[in-house]
């Protein structure tokens, strides 16, 4: 029983890493679409939304990316992905070095508690991406509201 | 379609101008079904774009991932006066455009 306790604790050890690197799984098609199978590192990007959403609706939802807007170093395109949506990609939006700031506003609908991810593509081809989760009380698309 | 755009009338050279777009648009998810059970067919703004002086500065595909009456802000450079032109088009092939023009003093 302390073995297979010390060997369960040791695969939950072991999983936990795995699991938040996975996160952003590069071989998700719809992500291997923009990045081609490249690595997504986390960083850079910030995305912001609300913690509990009582209408999934309509949901407020702000993605910063730090990186300066030059010529030769810029944001090019940011994707959302929202988890357990029946459209998972639900955005895409591409900026140039004359946006000044990489940073968007909108509002998504959410078809219920999940994590919704956004994945920035630099100039240079390096991915990044950040992850939120939100709980989300009535859910939208998948109900007649 | 008639679309709300708000962006500053006047700014300086090089200053980071913000932008927001409010349209008006069901954004038909295609997943709902009408009083007598029939499914709405989905009817969603696919592509927003923004252009400065005609230079593409902005773009946006949009799903049924984006709430009804979709909402966007973003940012762009005050470089020039000049104009911004809005353009979008939903599934249904109907297209809305809107222009706004920005004074840009030294």
């Amino acid at each position: 029983m302390k073995r297979r306790e010390f060997l369960a604790g040791l695969a939950g050890g072991l999983a936990l890493p795995g699991a938040a690197l996975a996160q952003v799984d590069p071989l998700d098609p719809l992500v291997w679409v923009v990045t081609n199978g490249a690595p997504v590192k986390k960083g850079k990007v910030t995305l912001e939304l609300p913690q509990l959403a009582d209408n999934g609706n309509s949901v407020p939802i702000r993605i910063t990316v730090d990186n300066p807007m030059t010529e030769a170093d810029h944001v090019k395109s940011i994707h959302l992905y929202a988890e357990r949506n029946p459209v998972r990609n639900m955005a895409n939006f591409y900026l140039g070095p004359h946006a000044g700031k990489a940073e968007i506003n909108s509002r998504v609908r959410l078809a219920g508690s999940q994590k919704v991810t956004a994945v920035a593509k630099l100039s240079d081809g390096s991915f990044w991406y950040d992850t939120a989760s939100i709980v989300v009380t009535l859910s939208a698309c998948l109900d007649e509201s | 379609m008639t679309a709300r755009i708000q962006i500053p009338s006047q700014a300086k050279r090089g200053e980071v101008v913000e932008i927001r777009v409010l349209i008006q648009h069901p954004m038909e998810t295609g997943y709902r079904h009408d009083d007598v059970g029939h499914l709405i067919k989905r009817n969603v703004i696919n592509v927003l774009s923004c252009r400065y002086n005609g230079v593409e500065v902005f773009r946006a595909d949009l799903s049924s991932g984006i709430a009804a009456n979709p909402y966007v802000q973003f940012y762009t450079v005050a470089d020039k006066s000049g104009e911004l032109e809005f353009y979008w088009i939903d599934d249904e092939g109907k297209q809305g455009s809107e222009r706004q023009s920005i004074q840009v003093g030294a």
